[in-house]
């Protein structure tokens, strides 16, 4: 079954069952909070035991850019801690590969190792998604 | 004039919006997103290109570098600080930001 933003079934046969989760990340980091805020959905839900996915497209690949450094601005770097989600059985992280070209960017830009994926491979993803989240 | 832009071109259209309405001889200072506006590569290059034969563009520097673009800034552009800002916002009569 597939459901919408705040699908999130939990009533009591939903404990042990494990959904497909995607967090979709649209916005570039610092402009907004939309970013920041999606990676700390995106940290509790690695609590849950899920089948946790996650998009980069448009503006949100720049979330994975290297070389962010944030002392100038005031404002935390976040960044780092995408290669730490590794560590939380985070491990499936995919960028659409319009938005990485459409932006002069190629996977050695980013932070961590992602599966590039077309439009249509994306397309796919997410429809294969129990819950979807937006950023 | 001076032309404040903080959004990204390739989100909104405010980049857009202030090269068409910006004068010969006006100013155009990129911030926040806006800077992803003065990439290489990036959706805006070749129209910012093509304009900065009749603006001035810079880029404030500490928000390149919070988003690690600090190395790809297209030639000719000038990178301020916040100073530079200032400098810039004192130096012209009238400041439109395109928000």
């Amino acid at each position: 079954m597939t459901e919408s933003t705040g699908g999130i079934d939990m009533d009591e046969d939903s404990s042990g069952t494990v959904k497909k989760f995607a967090f979709v990340n649209r916005k570039a980091p610092y402009g907004t909070i939309y970013a920041l805020e999606s990676l700390e959905v995106v940290l509790i839900s690695a609590a849950f035991d899920q089948d946790v996915s996650l998009v980069f497209a448009d503006d949100g690949v720049y979330e994975l850019k290297k070389g962010q450094a944030t002392k100038a601005v005031g404002m935390k770097n976040f960044s780092p801690t995408y290669r730490a989600l590794e560590g939380y059985d985070i491990e499936k992280l995919f960028v659409e590969k319009e938005s990485m070209e459409a932006r002069g960017l190629t996977v050695d830009d980013l932070v961590v190792p992602v599966e590039v994926l077309t439009s249509e491979e994306m397309a796919t993803l997410l429809d294969e998604q129990d819950v979807v989240l937006s950023f | 004039m001076l032309h404040i832009v903080n959004k990204s071109p390739s989100e909104r259209n405010t980049l857009d919006s202030c090269l068409r309405m910006a004068k010969k001889g006006s100013t155009i200072l990129l911030i926040e997103d806006g800077v992803y506006g003065a990439t290489k590569g990036g959706v805006a290059e070749n129209k910012l290109k093509a304009a900065m034969a009749d603006v001035k563009v810079y880029a404030l520097w500490p928000d390149l570098e919070a988003r690690g673009m600090q190395d790809s800034v297209i030639d000719g552009i000038e990178q301020v600080d916040y100073n530079g800002f200032v400098d810039l916002v004192v130096a012209d009569k009238n400041v439109q930001s395109w928000l």
